[in-house]
């Protein structure tokens, strides 16, 4: 909620903080969006692992909530979105970050930060089941919640209709 | 002395003689010791699980009724209530339980979704009512049904039983 | 030893239906790999094609407990697209709809937790005590079990008068009946040997693994929504996190019952304080602009989450629900290695997991 300007700007000091830094080391790959407590930051899929084992390892984000995919047919692309939390850094928890890329539609596939963040297991297997990208690295990537003699298109697409509508 | 048509009358008079009195007082004790005593497999599959906790609980009590939830194996087991609703990946399984129990068997289905699949009707992955897959013989609506409602089904099955033939 | 592998299926009773493999050597388990989806009912596609407020009581059904728990972090996030602020007094008596399912979700855990244990007596208790928070519910927001009552701009409808006098009856019976369970159940020695030390889950895989509510407090880690992110009115309000080093399944039955004294005085601060005035904003009608927004908020189970998606149009055009019981799903492989076949029932169940919040 905003009151005057001047809280405001003291509100999103810490994430103005965190943004500066990342842009000073990666410069134009990334694309960052700032509100309060929450940080949106859109990569190109080249420097996804080391912009990921950064975050990681230097800004103290220990773990991720969740994966989520989400289907752009107009343009052609999915995109694949980790939000990250802390629970090491106390005067970072209530920051959380959404870190997205952008794959293409007819060939989706992406790298898997299983390796990095070991939360992600199960969130990219379902993933991997509801849109039909592939995560390489996954150790077992195989249904979670469908039954097991799904044969239809991966049913969170857009062009899935559900039965009866 | 004995003709044909005077055997005939014999042999019907006898039959009325013998369903008189022993076939109705053996169905009415029969049916007696299966109502009173109904062991339930409860499949606990979603939001309708809650309620019945209630019931089984001491203020709606269904124990009283002749219901006692003995967590027993299956193959002792009477009644299967499906509390829920049954998806496709649970389907096979939920006839595999049906199977198991031995004769006689009732059914009851708890809840909108299990009678017709309910608030789901446009789902990828929910079966729409579970008469698809096994006969039911109470279907009770409600989302969840009150623990009042489940006991008024139960009472719907002891009158079923209680006139139902056993040969 | 040769091993045995077994498949715990999908239908048990008081649980819900979730199969997990396990590979036992004797009679200990060396492996388990859970395989849930038993009641995937496809919440997130369904949610495309409803409406704002149509979402509201489909939504509530996943997570049936905690009802207010699973709907409180949508009405955040479309506030927060709608950028609209909500009055005070709403806001008071959603903070006392969460606290109350916070008890109820918490009784019916130590309900089940003690049939697992062959413990009648403390399945009979809390849910003959559960009847009296539900009647209280019931009171507030007219319906036992499923609400509807939170909706964008407040709640729907105004509390009547006699319910503070009900809620003070109800918690001061409730506090001595803490004191009961306590001594048939908490101090009883046989579950004492049967949790204590069992389902270990130390506090670098808490850490890495992600884990929420009561099983990442019990493993150290002095973490909780309410006050780390805080929302709505928490952050005026005096209570404490219960932690606990121990790291094992009675350490997490302990939590619960430590949350559920916090929650009695929360709901009696509230109602103390809640001052007068309108309980909805007169919103003519659910116009979100595009963009998306992220919350969370503390559910009975852990720390539940929203991610919602807006264009602009009637319906929302993502919806992604992050339940805590997905998320503690990962810690059956390690909690269970090494336990007794006949220990395996309580140290599943002491992680809170409910299968239809996981699955959606």
């Amino acid at each position: 909620m905003v009151e005057t300007s001047n809280t405001e700007s003291t509100l999103i000091e810490r994430e103005q903080k965190l943004a500066a830094d990342l842009k000073s080391r990666f410069g134009d790959v990334l694309e960052i969006t700032i509100k309060s407590k929450r940080i949106k930051i859109k990569v190109k899929s080249e420097r996804l692992l080391d912009i990921a084992n950064y975050i990681n390892n230097e800004l103290g984000f220990d773990h991720s909530t969740s994966v989520s995919g989400v289907d752009y047919p107009n343009s052609k692309e999915f995109e694949v979105v980790y939000h990250l939390s802390t629970y090491g850094r106390e005067d970072f928890r209530d920051i959380v970050i959404a870190f997205s890329t952008r794959i293409s539609r007819d060939e989706p596939k992406t790298l898997s930060l299983i390796n990095i963040w070991p939360s992600v297991e199960y969130s990219e297997r379902e993933t991997f089941e509801m849109f039909g990208i592939i995560f390489e690295g996954h150790p077992k990537l195989e249904k979670l919640l469908l039954p097991e003699d799904w044969n239809d298109i991966p049913p969170l697409r857009k062009d899935f209709k559900p039965p009866g509508r | 002395m004995v003709s044909g048509a005077s055997s005939n009358i014999f042999v019907g008079k006898l039959k009325d003689i013998l369903e008189y009195s022993i076939e109705e007082p053996l169905n009415y004790l029969v049916n007696w010791g299966r109502l009173y005593a109904l062991w339930p497999v409860h499949l606990e599959t979603a939001c309708c699980s809650v309620e019945w906790g209630a019931v089984s609980g001491p203020r709606y009590d269904i124990e009283r009724w002749g219901m006692l939830a003995a967590f027993g194996s299956l193959r002792q087991c009477d009644v299967l209530v499906i509390l829920g609703t049954v998806n496709r990946k649970m389907a096979p399984r939920v006839r595999m339980i049906y199977d198991q129990m031995p004769e006689p068997k009732y059914v009851i289905a708890m809840g909108a979704c299990a009678v017709s699949g309910g608030l789901y009707f446009d789902s990828y992955s929910v079966l729409q009512g579970v008469d698809k897959i096994i006969p039911v013989d109470i279907y009770l609506s409600g989302c969840p049904p009150r623990p009042e409602q489940l006991i008024e089904a139960l009472i719907m099955l002891q009158n079923k039983i209680r006139i139902s033939k056993i040969s | 030893m040769s091993k045995l592998s077994l498949s715990v299926g999908p239908q048990h009773p008081g649980s819900g239906h979730m199969r997990i493999i396990l590979t036992l050597s004797g009679d200990y388990i060396i492996e388990a790999i859970p395989d849930p989806g038993y009641v995937h009912r496809g919440e997130e596609k369904l949610a495309e094609y409803r409406n704002y407020i149509q979402n509201i009581p489909h939504l509530e059904r996943p997570v049936v407990l905690d009802a207010t728990g699973a709907i409180f972090p949508y009405v955040l996030a479309v506030e927060d697209l709608m950028n609209i602020i909500v009055p005070e007094r709403a806001q008071f008596i959603r903070v006392i709809m969460a606290e109350l399912n916070r008890i109820i979700s918490h009784l019916y855990y130590m309900a089940i937790y003690g049939i697992f244990m062959g413990h009648s007596t403390m399945f009979m208790w809390p849910v003959g005590d559960r009847e009296v928070f539900i009647d209280l519910a019931n009171t507030i927001a007219g319906q036992r079990v499923t609400y509807a009552f939170l909706v964008p701009g407040g709640v729907r409808n105004d509390m009547p008068e006699k319910v503070k006098e009900q809620a003070d009856k109800a918690c001061n019976y409730f506090e001595k009946r803490l004191i009961e369970y306590e001594h048939i159940f908490m101090n009883n020695p046989l579950f004492e040997k049967r949790t204590k030390g069992v389902g270990i889950l130390p506090k670098q895989d808490a850490i890495r693994l992600g884990v929420v509510g009561p099983t990442l407090r019990a493993s150290g880690i002095k973490s909780d929504v309410r006050k780390d992110d805080t929302y709505s009115i928490y952050n005026q309000l005096d209570f404490e996190i219960p932690v606990s080093n121990a790291c094992d399944s009675w350490s997490r039955a302990w939590i619960h019952m430590e949350e559920m004294r916090q929650s009695m005085s929360i709901i009696k601060q509230c109602l103390k304080r809640i001052p007068t005035g309108p309980v909805k904003l007169n919103l003519k009608q659910i116009k979100v602009p595009p963009g998306e927004s992220y919350s969370r908020v503390e559910a009975a189970r852990g720390s539940l989450s929203y991610y919602l998606i807006s264009d602009g149009g009637k319906v929302p055009y993502r919806v992604r629900i992050m339940t805590p019981s997905f998320r503690n799903l990962i810690t059956i492989p390690y909690i269970m290695k090494g336990v007794m076949l006949a220990d395996m029932p309580p140290t599943y169940w002491g992680i809170d997991y409910w299968p239809v919040e996981a699955d959606r």
